[in-house]
């Protein structure tokens, strides 16, 4: 009935593990019972869950990774204190337990804070940025949403109920095979990235379409802002790459349920494949992370340098240059398997082109600041602070691109030092950026400036700390993964990596208070016109937050800066002569029904109850054939209706509001009154 | 009255322009799916001679079997074309009837690599024996319960016809769904020409 | 509002800079540790040279970084919003000059260094016999859970968790797995490769001169994961002859029974030697994977394919 669930699954064999569970447990108790208290469920799911507006799914997506963020910190910091004190003693970790915690780390930090961050971003930013009312498939989009939480919420309850992974965030076979690893834990693994990886794939898919088909009159491909640029090469390499990861994990999945051998260890199993394919993935997998963060990162620079652009086209072609060597690197991963010195070579070679491209967009960035007037908004102090750090990722990247250099440094924590060198400044630092930038787009007032500061500066201490002690520790010979060693001189360096990540913590909290303190002042930071910090792109031209339908009338754009361009225009802010009806979407139950019915799924597939995982695949076919006979997803909104909210808004701005935009206006214009006015 | 009709003809727009963006998003679907069966096969070649212990592709496979399997499949979207053609001509019924004729062919492919698929695993040929037949499984499987979901799909669709009949939206599905099932036909080709005609040589 | 951010960004650059200066310095105090770090400080001409490619490929780099990170900060500094006396050109959008320039250097310096790699992968390719005037001296690595077992076809000896080998000679390892995929790594004389079950990869390396140094499994592989190191002595001359002897005269032999039992996982398996071992052993463990299986040669054969699995 119950497969192989029973009472054991309780972690019951360690207090740590208990205590993770019940902080969990008590977490999800916690939220359950506030909700109940303000009696917000009905909100709660007819205006959030439901929804299928894309801002308020991005919104979504956003707080999902920053709630896994807390959890794959945590990880993060019982390594590192397992770590500083484990020199010749157990520390408080079994083996067991530490091996779940770095799989967990990894797991999470990739698929349930990156993905989702990103995926926030791009939802609440891209459709404005391209002058559009809504993604092209809205309902898409809330299954791709319920379909990432679901995965994420197999992690959580791994927690509780069972064991995560011990293979690590790759989980290279045959060690996971189930011969090595028979319990649930690399099941939980597993259909957390199937699920959430079928999530992912459907959101490629939605931002290619919309980028392609939803663009605003006027908005040609090189117009589209950098940050929708990025968003249009990543949505392509997840509909490229995605696939590539659902395959080996089905494959993998397959192995270890229906005793296939694909990967195992003789039977006619081959263990490189699966290196093969995973990295097929995994590699795109790592730039579909980083350049959304440099897209934003090129927005801010923009934006806080007061300045246009340096090198737009420069940028694009960089990018796609980025997207289409992506595929060509995967082999990288493993050097050290043995291929021959021709195949290593080449695979080297294409991974230093990469770092071409790369450094062009630092240089442009660089210049983008140069005779710029730099205001030092949380969200530049971030790209400053990436751009200094990730050249350093840059040339530890190039090193370990070498092949005989990374037969030595392969495994190493100089490795591990790497990719968390490209991954925070690169990746997590953008987001962070982002969400400095848009947050009064989204919610409609500022954060507070202080407390970002703040953030930033712990963090990238926090950064340096944990960070370089690791580059040095690889070339003392330590391996990544270990849960006690041997060598005194390298504890510590653990020590200082330890505190690196206490720094770090501090920057979180930061977060928190950041976060708390503009919510409680949110009055005396609200942002009436729309355009915080005189900005550039479209989505500056919407009201924050922005009505529904984003924009009343479609906008028509003439230049890269669209509304910079329309500020200097005096076509900003401007009413029309009549509003008309606009077609809306329609909000859904069946997206977040689908993320449950996936969740229970997987649940069924990793405790081997056979009849549930068979009952949730035919109620999802039901969801699924409901919806494809659905012709009447759309309601109208009524101009009447339109008419209101725009005006509304209209007279909430202020002249005083209004930026100055003398220093972009043509020399010999008139100056004092360069304001755009309104009708 | 006539403020009635101007929302029906905004509705329209969207609904044309929305199903003109699900037809693009359909191609980049399949294109998804073809990067799936890219690396099925990609690891069907990698794995085709690990036999371990078992039989190899020469004892199993059976071209005479196989032939019978591509007539149907290649039948069925040849007919699958013409219910496509006599959509273009309005000709509801007989929409249907390709539709029928394309499900019975679908349905008879299924049958014939169930009978396959059963044959050998009775004698001892089942995924779980070697390398070499997991990845065959997987890769004709994967292609087999496509084929099951298209079939669903016709059953659906043909309810839809019957219900609704040639509508916008049903026509732009029932295209739709046309693009899936000859896919899945330039799939078998593939199967065909990488798995059995190389296995029994 | 921005001039107080301006000034506590810089107040926060003064503040964090003795700090960092600090920190620096406090693991300079460590460099001990530093001075013993085998990447640095290789004990053999193949590690050496790895390192050298490593320092090669960073000096190298630093014609870009260093102007990238210098730059980047002095035109923070320098356009600050602060500084009004500064230039400021807000629609300025590129510069064929500059764009030439920053696509060219890198793609100048990565040319380079490509022709660099592309010499070196050849050079450095772990398959590759060392050159020298002495013959290679075999061994066979076996990785187990969670140990290293050593095979000398030359001596027709085997050891556990100890690998000696005469230091004069280059050492010539082939490496397989009958368990998880491992990788066999020696900082100190070389990098490493995987060991894969059914699959047999090499290794060649070379020691400058006698000495110990620590080898292991890099690759995660378990529970006993952190404990599966071991020591490998290159010897002179009189004490590999010792050694030899110590060996060949242990009472413990390896036949098909006993690795049977040594198969099982252990965690810090104590060093232990073996006079002779199961004829053919390494080939027999790779069989027990193949990818198509025949019928068993031998009693041993099928006892090891069959018994450890």
């Amino acid at each position: 009935m119950l497969g192989r669930l029973t009472i054991d699954a309780i972690p019951l064999y360690s207090w740590v593990a208990m205590g993770g569970a019940a902080v969990t447990v008590c977490g999800g108790l916690a939220v359950f019972l506030l909700i109940t208290y303000l009696r917000a469920w009905k909100v709660l799911w007819t205006d959030w869950l439901t929804s299928v507006d894309h801002k308020k799914i991005g919104i979504m997506y956003v707080v999902l990774a920053l709630v896994m963020l807390v959890r794959g910190f945590v990880d993060a910091l019982m390594m590192r204190a397992q770590q500083a004190i484990a020199l010749n003693s157990e520390g408080y970790l079994p083996p067991e337990h530490f091996e779940q915690i770095f799989s967990s780390h990894g797991t999470i930090m990739i698929f349930f804070v990156a993905m989702p961050f990103l995926t926030g971003l791009i939802n609440i930013i891209v459709p404005q940025q391209i002058g559009a009312r809504d993604v092209a498939f809205p309902f898409l989009n809330s299954v791709s949403l319920w379909m990432t939480a679901a995965g994420a919420g197999l992690v959580l309850v791994s927690l509780v109920i069972g064991k995560f992974s011990t293979a690590g965030w790759t989980g290279y076979p045959p060690y996971s095979g189930i011969e090595y690893s028979p319990g649930v834990g690399v099941d939980y693994w597993l259909w957390a990235l199937i699920v959430s990886g079928v999530g992912s794939t459907m959101s490629g898919i939605n931002f290619i379409v919309t980028i392609v088909k939803n663009r605003c009159p006027g908005m040609t491909y090189m117009r589209m802002p950098m940050f929708t640029w990025t968003t249009l090469c990543i949505s392509i390499l997840i509909a490229f790459a995605f696939p590539a990861l659902t395959v080996v994990a089905a494959q993998l999945a397959l192995d270890r349920t229906l005793g296939f051998h694909f990967f195992t260890n003789g039977d006619g199993g081959n263990m490189m494949m699966f290196a093969n394919l995973l990295w097929i993935w995994g590699h795109p997998e790592v730039y579909i992370l980083i350049l959304p963060a440099f897209g934003i990162f090129s927005e801010v620079v923009a934006t806080f340098s007061r300045k246009r652009l340096f090198g737009y086209k420069s940028l694009v072609y960089a990018t796609a240059c980025i997207a289409i060597l992506s595929f060509t690197v995967w082999l990288h991963h493993f050097f050290t398997m043995g291929s021959s010195a021709n195949v290593n070579a080449v695979f080297g070679i294409a991974t230093m082109i990469i770092a071409v491209p790369t450094g062009v967009k630092i240089f442009d960035w660089m210049f983008t600041i140069y005779r710029g007037r730099i205001e030092f908004h949380p969200s530049m102090v971030f790209t400053i602070g990436f751009m200094v750090t990730f050249v350093i990722g840059g040339v530890t990247g190039v090193l370990l691109a070498l092949p005989p250099a990374d037969y030595l440094m392969h495994n190493s924590t100089f490795l591990v030092a790497h990719f968390h060198n490209m991954l925070i400044p690169g990746a997590l630092f953008g987001y962070f950026a982002g969400l400095n930038y848009w947050f009064p787009k989204a919610f409609g007032f500022k954060l507070d400036a202080k407390w970002g500061i703040r953030s930033f500066w712990f963090w990238i201490i926090g950064f340096y700390l944990a960070f370089m002690p690791l580059y040095v520790l690889g070339f003392m010979g330590m391996s990544r993964r270990m849960e006690h060693y041997a060598d005194p001189t390298w504890q510590p360096y653990l020590v200082v990596a330890a505190l690196g990540a206490l720094c770090v913590l501090a920057g979180i909290v930061c977060i928190a208070v950041q976060l708390y303190v503009s919510a409680k002042n949110w009055g005396s930071a609200r942002d009436t016109t729309g355009d915080p910090w005189n900005g550039r792109t479209l989505e500056w031209a919407t009201s924050s937050p922005p009505a529904p339908y984003n924009f009343a009338v479609i906008p028509e754009v003439r230049d890269l800066d669209a509304f910079h361009d329309m500020k200097i225009r005096g076509a900003a802010y401007q009413a029309p002569v009549q509003y008309e009806d606009i077609v809306m979407p329609k909000s859904s139950g069946i997206g977040p029904i689908l993320g449950a019915l996936s969740f229970v799924l997987g649940f069924a597939m990793v405790w081997y109850i056979w009849w549930l995982a068979a009952l949730c695949l035919v109620l999802s076919l039901v969801c699924v054939g409901m919806r494809a006979c659905d012709d009447a997803s759309d309601f109208v909104m009524p101009a009447a209706e339109v008419a209101r909210i725009e005006n509304a808004r209209l007279a909430q701005i202020s002249m005083a509001d209004m930026h100055d935009m003398r220093d972009f206006m043509p020399r010999g214009a008139a100056s004092g009154a360069a304001l755009p006015g309104r009708a | 009255m006539g403020e009635m009709s101007v929302t029906s003809e905004l509705l329209e727009h969207e609904e044309k322009k929305s199903l003109d963006s699900r037809e693009f998003g359909f191609w980049i679907y399949l294109m998804t799916d073809a990067v799936i069966f890219a690396l099925l096969f990609a690891t069907y070649v990698v794995l085709a001679k690990n036999s371990a212990a078992g039989p190899t592709s020469k004892e199993l496979f059976d071209l005479g079997h196989t032939a019978g399997e591509t007539a149907l499949l290649l039948l069925s979207s040849l007919t699958f074309g013409m219910a496509t053609i006599s959509m273009s001509e309005d000709r509801l019924n007989r929409v249907v009837q390709w539709l029928i004729v394309t499900l019975v062919l679908g349905l008879g492919f299924l049958a014939m690599e169930l009978i396959e698929f059963h044959g050998m695993i009775a004698q001892g040929a089942g995924p779980e024996t070697s390398g070499f037949l997991s990845a065959f499984f997987t890769l004709v499987g994967t292609h087999g319960l496509h084929v099951t979901f298209g079939s669903i799909g016709i059953c659906v669709m043909i309810g839809q016809v019957l219900v609704k009949g040639l509508t916008l939206p049903v026509r732009s599905r029932l295209i739709r769904l046309g693009l899936f099932w000859h896919f899945l036909d330039i799939v078998w080709i593939g199967i065909f020409s990488v798995v059995y005609l190389p296995g029994v040589m | 509002m921005t001039e107080l951010t301006n000034k506590r960004f810089f107040h926060g650059v003064a503040r964090t800079v003795p700090f960092v200066m600090l920190l620096a310095s406090l693991l300079l105090l460590q460099g001990c540790g530093v001075s013993n770090a085998p990447v640095l400080f290789p004990k053999g001409p193949i590690a050496l040279a790895e390192r050298n490619l490593l320092f090669t490929a960073f000096g190298l780099m630093m014609i870009v970084a260093i102007p990238a990170i210098a730059l980047t900060l002095y035109f923070v500094w320098r356009y600050r919003r602060a500084n009004e006396a500064s230039a400021y050109t807000p629609d300025w959008e590129g510069s064929w000059k500059v764009e030439t320039v920053i696509w060219l250097v890198p793609a100048i310096i990565i040319i380079v260094l490509g022709t660099l790699v592309w010499d070196a992968t050849h050079r450095l390719d772990p398959y590759k016999p060392i050159a020298s005037d002495k013959p290679a001296f075999k061994v066979q690595a076996i990785a187990l859970d969670w140990k290293w077992l050593f095979l000398y076809p030359e001596l027709g000896t085997a050891s556990v968790n100890e690998l000696a080998f005469p230091a004069d000679r280059p050492l010539n390892i082939e490496i397989t797995s009958d368990t998880v995929m491992n990788s066999l790594m020696i900082p100190a004389l070389g990098g490493q490769i995987y060991a894969m079950a059914g699959m047999r990869s090499e290794l060649n390396l070379l020691a400058d001169e006698p000495g110990v140094f620590t080898g292991r499994n890099t690759m995660f592989s378990g529970d006993g994961f952190a404990d599966q190191h071991f020591k490998a002595h290159a010897m002179s001359e009189a004490d590999f002859t010792a050694w030899k002897g110590e060996i060949s005269g242990s009472a413990d032999v390896l036949d098909a029974k006993t690795y049977v039992e040594l198969h099982r996982q252990s965690v810090a398996n104590p060093v232990s030697y073996y006079s002779s071992y199961e004829k053919d052993l390494f080939q027999l463990i790779l069989r027990k994977y193949a990818p198509m299986v025949g019928p068993y040669e031998s009693e041993a054969a099928e006892l090891i394919c069959r018994g450890a699995a």
